[in-house]
């Protein structure tokens, strides 16, 4: 249904499980993509994977001349950068009372201060072209916060209200700016917790299971399509219904 | 008209779809020329592109009218 053929895509965090299934919706659309993230091996595997129409492109979002750099870097491999998805988000979590300046300066600065900051090395051309995506994936913790994880929900939050007034400046020139709001999902990241963790998880999704990668994926491949083209500023919850906004 | 007049007019023209003889040294990109905000971003990096010259944002933001934009890009380039 959705054809992305012709259109370039650049992903962050492509090292990680949802970012990996990002790449591989898009890339099975027609999609070239480009693979960004700060682990080079599973980066590489993926592109070996995906085969024809892939570029690796490790940066390190901490490092501002490396985001800076990145958008430039994406438009010289595939000829310009159509899709943008902010995938890449690192956590630190502390309660509130104990966070240091360091745990929330360096979540705000990696998940949004580089999305803001790719969003705008990508316009331009986007601008241009008269045709756009940027998909930043944000999370359900970003609309209804969660004990510890104070910088991660303010960043995500962030990202869903930046996005939202960018999707105000730039909807006549034909470019959507939509986030997806993950729940829970098997990742690297969920593996971590016990199985008495997860089966108190589990009560809060009315569908009684994680999500997977390839859910989160679905829905970015949506919001990445032409078909979305009258779908800017939302954000697509994707959490098996434990938080129905 | 200088021949950089003419390439700035040209550009105005092309992207605010108005007409010739109203691209006038005192015409205001947004008062007069029916331009937005975002065109005016627009201008600039046609400017840019057409004369190989980086226009920093607090330079752009004093370009309002056409004769702005003559006499930046003449002095720049």
């Amino acid at each position: 249904m959705f054809d992305l053929t012709g259109k370039n895509a650049l992903i962050t965090g492509a090292s990680g499980g949802i970012g990996g299934d990002i790449a591989r919706a898009l890339h099975g659309a027609g999609a070239t993509v480009a693979l960004s993230g700060t682990r080079v091996e599973p980066l590489k595997a993926l592109a070996d994977e995906l085969g024809d129409r892939v570029h690796v492109l490790p940066c390190n979002l901490s490092d501002p001349q490396a985001v800076e750099a990145l958008p430039k870097q994406a438009a010289e491999a595939m000829g310009s950068v159509d899709i943008l998805v902010n995938n890449a988000g690192i956590t630190k979590d502390n309660l509130f009372m104990r966070m240091s300046d360091d745990e929330w300066q360096s979540v705000i600065d990696v998940n949004m201060n580089a999305t803001m900051k790719l969003c705008k090395g990508v316009l331009r051309g986007m601008m241009k072209a008269r045709w756009g995506r940027i998909v930043n994936v944000s999370s359900v913790v970003g609309a209804i916060g969660n004990p510890g994880q104070a910088n991660y929900a303010a960043a995500k939050a962030g990202m869903v209200a930046m996005g939202k007034s960018l999707a105000y400046e730039v909807a006549t020139r034909g470019i959507t700016v939509n986030a997806v709001a993950p729940g829970f999902i098997t990742t690297a990241m969920t593996d971590k917790l016990t199985d008495d963790q997860k089966t108190s998880l589990l009560k809060q999704v009315p569908a009684g299971r994680m999500g997977e990668s390839s859910e989160i994926a679905a829905a970015v491949l949506y919001l990445a399509s032409p078909e979305a083209g009258y779908v800017t500023g939302a954000t697509l919850h994707v959490n098996g219904g434990m938080a129905m906004l | 008209m200088s021949d950089v007049a003419d390439r700035v007019k040209k550009i105005v023209v092309e992207h605010l779809g108005v007409e010739e003889d109203k691209v006038t040294e005192n015409a205001s990109f947004i008062d007069d020329l029916g331009a937005d905000s975002l065109d005016t971003v627009e201008l600039v990096m046609a400017f840019e592109e057409e004369f190989g010259i980086e226009i920093p944002d607090d330079a752009a933001e004093t370009i309002q009218t056409f004769g702005d934009a003559v006499k930046f890009i003449t002095e720049a380039s």
